[in-house]
């Protein structure tokens, strides 16, 4: 049972190569019929490119598998193989949407429970983080008296702030919305602060000839010279706040991904917890692309010229 | 003579802890309405401070500068500059960074619509409507340029001010761009004073030029009226003897009497 697991994701691999060469092989052939040449030609390449970027990670990952597979099969051993791993989570993996109560849910709901955390802290740390960056960026005394602060501050382990906000909130969801944001704010004030101080003189002078007023200089000048740095910011922001989510909902319990991770240590089931980290490092992928995405799109006319 | 823009008893000082460096004394120059006149000098020699002080970039640590009789000593649109290296905001079209200016501008006293054509106006001034979708960093350096006079002019300033406008640009381009500049300065009328280290440039486009000292402490070092007749075409002065004439004085000024010494 559980070697056929494995078998089948091993021809999944296999699939698109053999789909990706087999029309590159067919190139020449493609090019005698000169109607339909262009368009055959685009694909070819397409294809071509899409394997270049996809079957080399595949081809690690099947190897990877198959050691893991190979090190963990041995009885006695502590960690199950993936084949078991699969074969204990398939509930979980094709029914992500149960929902029996309490915190006996599907993975769908824990792990849309982390992303509104994630999502309201960020938030939250992406407008106060753009604004106190702006005026430590701008304000010369502003730096002086806030910066040696932030510097001391954004050294604090995330998790340090949980028993301290747990007192102050009495409530776990605030806690840990605010351990979310305390966590991905410094890294968006230090860099907004770098962009603002990084835009040129030109600009500003700009600026002062058509006589902008604050706001539109802030929201004409400021914000789109700054773009790149502050999407930097944003960026490591984003990865940080979903490190600290699963740390701080091991501790504060109820739905969430974190949760779900401790909850199964805490009844053995290690197939589970690798699945949900499986799920964990995905979701962490894929706000990163998505905030890289946003940034290219925003910032599509600030490179420099 | 009646003075449009004076530059009254100037002085600069810059103090970097206990160092202070004079770098403008006493400078004096009147402009009249419809004036083109350009400033000459070394690198170093504080010419672009004095344009700077003119915008109201920069404040002066003495006198003032008078534009119609009224002190100016913060940057505005009546003195509209074009910049050296074009400082158009690449986030922005080529219309959006003549719009920026002209929505200030005419806020209150132009329609949407009017706006809207006057910055279509100015974009054709310099050739350069058909770019007016593109970023800055789609078009040469020479547009980039032109459409950085576009905005100038479509603040309609008082004095248009340009910073060594064709410095970064290739031989040829800058004299595409000279002539587009005399053009414009004989179509519109306008009073313009303009940076250069460019002799022939300076004979070409002015009516005055302004040779500076070397600095510190430079000084406005002699003024040279150009008496050449408008519209001036590049190819007839080359072989014209007022022109060779003049060139020649700036020439002396610059390298005889003026030597720059470079500090080794």
């Amino acid at each position: 049972m559980s070697m056929p697991a494995i078998k089948a994701e091993a021809t999944a691999v296999a699939i698109p190569t053999a789909s990706s060469t087999s029309p590159s092989t067919a190139a020449p052939v493609v090019t005698m019929t000169p109607k339909q040449a262009p368009r055959a030609e685009k694909y070819v390449k397409m294809a071509r490119e899409t394997a270049v970027r996809v079957v080399p990670p595949l081809v690690v990952l099947a190897l990877l598998m198959l050691f893991w597979e190979l090190v963990c099969r041995r009885t006695g051993s502590t960690l199950p193989p993936p084949s078991r791993v699969f074969k204990e989570t398939k509930e979980l993996i094709f029914d992500p949407f149960f929902d029996r109560g309490g915190i006996d849910k599907g993975l769908f709901w824990h792990l849309s429970a982390s992303l509104q955390r994630v999502a309201f802290g960020y938030s939250i740390a992406a407008i106060v983080g753009i604004g106190l960056g702006t005026l430590v960026g701008q304000s010369v005394w502003a730096m002086r008296g806030l910066d040696p602060l932030f510097q001391v501050l954004r050294t604090i382990p995330p998790l340090a702030w949980l028993p301290l906000s747990l007192a102050a909130f009495r409530d776990g969801q605030p806690s840990a919305i605010f351990v979310i944001f305390i966590t991905s704010v410094w890294p968006i004030i230090i860099n907004t602060a770098v962009g603002i101080r990084n835009i040129p003189q030109d600009y500003r002078n700009v600026a002062a000839v058509v006589q902008l007023n604050p706001l539109e200089f802030f929201s004409k000048i400021m914000i789109p010279a700054a773009a790149p740095y502050i999407f930097t910011g944003l960026r490591i922001g984003i990865g940080l706040s979903w490190l600290a989510i699963v740390a701080a909902e091991m501790l504060i319990g109820g739905v969430g991904i974190g949760f779900f991770i401790w909850d199964a240590w805490n009844s053995s089931h290690i197939s589970e917890i690798i699945l949900a980290l499986f799920y964990v490092g995905i979701i962490g992928f894929v706000l990163d692309r998505l905030i890289a995405g946003l940034a290219k799109i925003v910032t599509r006319g600030t490179a420099l010229n | 003579m009646q003075a449009y823009l004076k530059l009254d008893h100037i002085d600069k000082t810059f103090t970097r802890g206990n160092a202070t460096t004079e770098v403008l004394k006493d400078i004096n120059l009147t402009i009249e309405k419809g004036e083109y006149v350009s400033i000459i000098g070394h690198s170093g020699c504080g010419k672009s401070t004095l344009l700077n002080i003119v915008a109201g970039l920069t404040d002066t640590t003495q006198g003032c500068v008078l534009l119609e009789n009224r002190e100016v000593n913060s940057p505005g649109p009546d003195r509209a500059v074009v910049f050296q290296n074009h400082s158009l905001l690449p986030w922005l079209t080529v219309y959006e960074n003549v719009r920026l200016g002209v929505d200030k501008v005419f806020a209150s006293t132009k329609t949407r619509a009017e706006r809207d054509a006057w910055v279509m106006h100015n974009l054709n001034l310099v050739q350069m409507a058909h770019a007016k979708d593109k970023r800055p960093s789609e078009i040469s350096g020479g547009m980039k340029q032109r459409v950085g006079i576009a905005r100038a002019l479509a603040m309609e300033p008082k004095v248009l001010l340009l910073d060594e406008p064709f410095g970064a640009l290739d031989a040829l381009t800058r004299a595409h761009l000279q002539d587009s500049v005399m053009a414009l300065h004989q179509k519109l009328g306008n009073t313009i004073l303009m940076i250069t280290h460019d002799v022939d440039e300076a004979v070409l486009l002015s009516d005055r030029i302004v040779m500076m000292t070397n600095g510190p402490s430079a000084r406005i070092g002699e003024v040279l009226e150009v008496p050449l007749a408008r519209p001036r075409k590049r190819l007839e002065l080359a072989t014209n003897p007022g022109y060779l004439k003049c060139r020649q004085r700036v020439l002396e000024f610059l390298y005889e009497r003026h030597r720059f010494v470079e500090a080794a």
